[in-house]
């Protein structure tokens, strides 16, 4: 790349203007002439079948729109894996929450006391909320038997390691639901015409997602559904699947009054209506030599699904593949199953299955280093995955990955051994007690085996009336910096400056489907193709002898009007094509799982206060090799942001159940971190280079997600000397563990040793 | 939004909104934050939580930093507010605004508005602060996106711009 590259640059993000002034548009802040606002009868109970529904006097009903399933055009569902889960409930409930009625009103100030005027009497059933209620099966609440979907995964020969292992570890490791807590709630607007069809705008991860449960849902062609992505304020995964159900309760409403309708959650409503991070399960049972090698093990991960099957199979899938680490298993069989329970459904949230998995996985490698007497540095680098080597799925690891060398130059730089050191001279002396923690962790960047091949993505790059060119995708901004880096990424293949690119606004009508935004595929998947249309435009110009190589950005944008004057429309499309050299076997469950993995060493420093049994983050080191890093600034905010979250995840975020329903559906009582609760989050890159995303990159997004709870809690066991194999970790768990243990004595755990020397 | 308050009559509210006196017509209990954005069409104000917590509505309220989901039009009868849009002397930047663009304070930009305006608030209040003052100063405002480390850095670098310019 030459010194005019834009890529590698941090140039500014391309709507970061409107953003700092307000312009920037969000659903909330769009109005539509004579628009009414919609708002949702949810279910109060887990489970039952719904006997009557009256309205109360006092209201005045004629004046409100009112929808139930009987008005659904189509299919009641919302289309996505399966077809399982209704638009709105008519006969019976699986979760609280779920949607039975909708009522819009041209005054929105009317409509919550509308709301709580519409009583449901129901049967009530015995429902279900965990995942071990889940596996007695006592009451079957979905399919034959609470199943969602199972994997197994199995290489080489697991049976015949234990005779021979010196020790024999295992552990069991459980996380809970996390909020993903963007601060825009989620919102939708739809209007609906007779020949046009359904135009639904809205805050969205997934415009292709909503389309497809719309033709389902109002029965409508293709063309008579249009999606368009308002600037949407955070996302995380939490606007990947549930914005088309909110998609189509606004589509039933606008169809039935005739006027456009606005749904616009409110912070409780988004909070205990829509998805959360899966709860998880991890047992492991792992064979280990005297010297510390891991020579197989059996890994358990289930998953809670909750009521309904949505993204349940995928996030098991990413979960499971991840189980294992970056670590050589020469042989290793995980089980993953994900369970139904009478909770809303879980569904996608960064990381995605892997932040769970991992978090096992990083705490039970603290366990065997234990077993095994050695630190827990030495057991990672004793286990690390080495290039030519297999992963779990029996992928060979091509890239050119030194682990051992990323781990030292993170210890290098957190200051680890020193620390450490210091730490267990001072800690017996002082009401506070440091520690320091490691994790290190990979993540596959798009989507998981054949996935991108059912994806088919499509790209488009338009050289435009005036000269310009313009990016047609799917794929969108939320936060991550979509706009910014492909605008890079086509202004590098076209040798042009970054502000003659831009990006057409997400529209099902202007831009092809490029796959949802969504498994950190956007940069290195969706990036690739933006390249190769991009250059399609170039050589089209070339070949034209509208300009030769080394043009200049004027005689670009002159060749590009002349060729647009006289052909009219020039667009230049991509189409995914998986590479020759990646087999998968979706029954086995076996072959290369992912095009690339990022890879990570992060380390934590806490203090655990021994008044208030607090944990605070003193330092954190974020180093990660991610391929070249196209936008340094943005990168390094990604991987901050992840942090940040990840401490959330592991430190404050509790959602409190209560049969089925979240209590605590506030920022008041649900407590994500603030500016004060952190130190500066110091982030690191390797670049080693990769051949296949574009210009070298690799996913990042939700890396960041994966380490920071495992790093933090090894932490806190290093200070404590007590192990804590669960996330959240609240002063309370901390509290309850000190007073039954004493600070004197280390935990009991479940570590067995053979104790035989072979 | 009950009733109640909807039977109430109308009032008139006299307020200067970025300089400009404006009057409306108002519920006396509506929120300052929804006569903003319905009323005046200034939707830079976002809301985030509706209690308080996440200061994605904030303001300036004759100078001092408000939520304004709590602040009952009533209550800001007479008074000056300022909102993002009047940060912006026509096309240039507010230092604050430039400051965020470049070093990366805004990622999704929901509350990106009320954290400019709070970070103003700081810097009246302590025009030199250090990184803990800007997080401690800045720990009303919630952000999901960013971690919250480059914006503190955009809150530096506008200080030291402030005070060198």
């Amino acid at each position: 790349m030459s010194s005019n590259s834009v890529v590698g640059k941090s140039v500014p993000r391309k709507e970061g203007r409107d953003k700092v002034t307000g312009r920037s548009q969000y659903v909330d802040d769009m109005v539509l002439p004579n628009m009414l606002f919609g708002a949702t009868v949810r279910s109060q109970i887990p489970r039952g079948r719904i006997k009557t529904i009256t309205f109360a006097s006092g209201i005045a009903w004629d004046e409100f729109v009112i929808v139930s399933a009987k008005d659904i055009p189509g299919k009641n569902c919302i289309a996505l894996i399966g077809d399982d889960q209704p638009c709105l409930a008519s006969e019976s409930v699986n979760h609280p929450e779920e949607p039975i009625l909708l009522l819009a009103h041209p005054d929105r100030h009317l409509l919550p006391s509308a709301v709580e005027a519409v009583s449901i009497e129901y049967d009530p059933l015995p429902a279900i909320f965990t995942i071990e209620e889940s596996e007695r099966r006592s009451e079957i609440v979905w399919g034959e038997d609470n199943i969602f979907k199972t994997y197994l995964i199995e290489k080489g020969d697991v049976d015949g390691v234990w005779e021979n292992a010196d020790h024999i570890v295992e552990g069991e490791y459980t996380t809970g639901a996390q909020e993903q807590l963007y601060i825009e709630n989620n919102g939708m607007i739809a209007a609906f015409d007779a020949v046009e069809g359904i135009t639904v705008w809205g805050s969205l991860q997934c415009p292709y997602y909503i389309h497809k449960a719309l033709m389902t849902l109002c029965d409508l062609p293709a063309e008579q559904v249009r999606v368009v992505q308002m600037e949407t304020g955070g996302a995380f995964g939490g606007k990947e699947e549930y914005p088309s159900m909110i998609a189509a309760h606004a589509a039933l409403l606008a169809i039935k009054s005739g006027k456009p309708v606005k749904i616009i959650y409110d912070r409780m409503e988004d909070m205990a209506a829509t998805t959360k991070r899966h709860p998880s399960r991890t047992r492991h049972r792992t064979a280990v030599s005297k010297d510390g090698k891991i020579l197989g093990g059996e890994i358990d991960f289930t998953i809670d699904g909750g009521a309904y099957l949505t993204l349940s199979p995928v996030v098991l899938s990413r979960g499971a593949i991840h189980a294992g680490g970056p670590y050589y298993w020469p042989s290793v069989r995980i089980r993953a199953k994900a369970v139904a329970t009478n909770t809303p459904p879980h569904g996608a949230f960064r990381g995605f299955g892997a932040p769970q998995s991992l978090f096992a996985m990083e705490r039970h490698m603290d366990r065997i280093a234990r077993a095994v007497g050695l630190s827990p540095v030495e057991i990672r680098r004793r286990n690390f995955l080495q290039p030519g080597q297999t992963t779990t799925t029996e992928q060979v690891v091509r890239e050119p990955i030194d682990l051992g060398k990323l781990l030292d130059r993170a210890l290098d730089v957190s200051d680890y051994h020193s620390k450490k050191q210091r730490f267990a001279n001072e800690n017996h002396v002082v009401k506070t007690r440091k520690g320091m923690g490691i994790a290190t962790f990979l993540h596959g960047a798009g989507f998981t085996g054949s996935g991108e091949r059912y994806l088919n993505s499509v790209v488009g790059v338009e050289g435009c009336p005036d000269g310009s060119v313009r990016v047609l995708v799917s794929s969108t901004e939320f936060g991550q910096g979509t706009k910014t880096v492909l605008s890079q990424i086509a202004a590098e293949a076209l040798s042009l400056p970054y502000d003659n690119v831009s990006m057409a606004q997400p529209d099902t009508l202007e831009v092809p489907n490029s796959g949802p935004t969504v498994a950190s595929r956007t940069v290195m998947v969706v990036g690739k193709l933006v390249q190769s249309a991009a250059l399609g435009i170039r050589q089209t110009l070339i070949s034209s002898n509208l300009i030769s190589e080394g043009y200049t950005a004027d005689e670009f944008r002159s060749a590009c009007q002349q060729y647009v004057d006289k052909h009219g429309a020039f667009r230049s499309w991509s189409r995914y094509e998986a590479p020759s050299d990646i087999f998968w076997d979706d029954e086995k469950y076996r072959g290369e799982a992912y095009a690339a993995f990022a890879w990570a060493v992060y380390i934590a420093e806490v203090t655990v206060d021994l008044t208030t049994y607090s944990v605070s983050v003193d330092d954190f080191v974020a180093l990660q090799e991610v391929g070249k890093v196209l936008h340094p600034l943005l990168a390094r905010g990604q991987i901050i942001g992840g942090v940040v979250q990840a401490i959330g995840f592991s430190l404050y975020e509790k959602v409190m159940w209560q049969n089925g329903r979240m209590q605590n559906s506030q920022m008041t009582n649900y407590i994500m971190p603030t500016s004060s609760d952190l130190p500066p989050i110091r982030v690191f890159f390797e670049e080693l280079g990769n051949v296949y995303g574009a210009y070298g990159a690799k996913g990042i997004g939700e890396l960041p997600m994966d380490g920071p709870a495992p790093a933090i809690v090894n932490a806190v066991e290093n200070a404590l000397g007590i192990p804590f194999d669960s996330v959240p970790l609240l002063p309370e768990d901390i509290l309850e563990a000190l007073s039954e243990d004493g600070l004197a004595s280390a935990a009991q755990d479940s570590v067995t040793s053979t104790g035989e020397v072979r | 939004m009950t009733d109640s308050r909807k039977n109430r009559a109308k009032v008139g509210i006299s307020i200067t909104v970025n300089g400009q006196p404006q009057t409306v017509r108002a519920y006396p209990m509506e929120r300052l934050l929804d006569v903003l954005r319905h009323e005046l069409q200034l939707t830079g104000t976002k809301e985030g939580c509706g209690e308080g917590e996440c200061g994605s509505c904030s303001v300036l309220m004759d100078g001092i930093l408000v939520n304004s989901c709590l602040v009952p039009i009533l209550q800001a009868e007479g008074s000056s507010v300022v909102t993002i849009e009047g940060l912006a002397g026509g096309e240039t930047l507010h230092v604050l605004q430039e400051a965020f663009l470049e070093c990366g304070g805004a990622q999704c930009g929901i509350c990106t508005p009320g954290m400019i305006l709070a970070a103003v608030h700081l810097l009246n209040e302590k025009p030199e602060p250090t990184p803990e003052e800007i997080r401690e100063g800045l720990s009303g405002n919630l952000c999901r996106c960013t971690g919250y480390s480059q914006i503190v850095e955009a809150v530096a670098e506008s200080a030291r711009r402030r005070t060198t310019a």
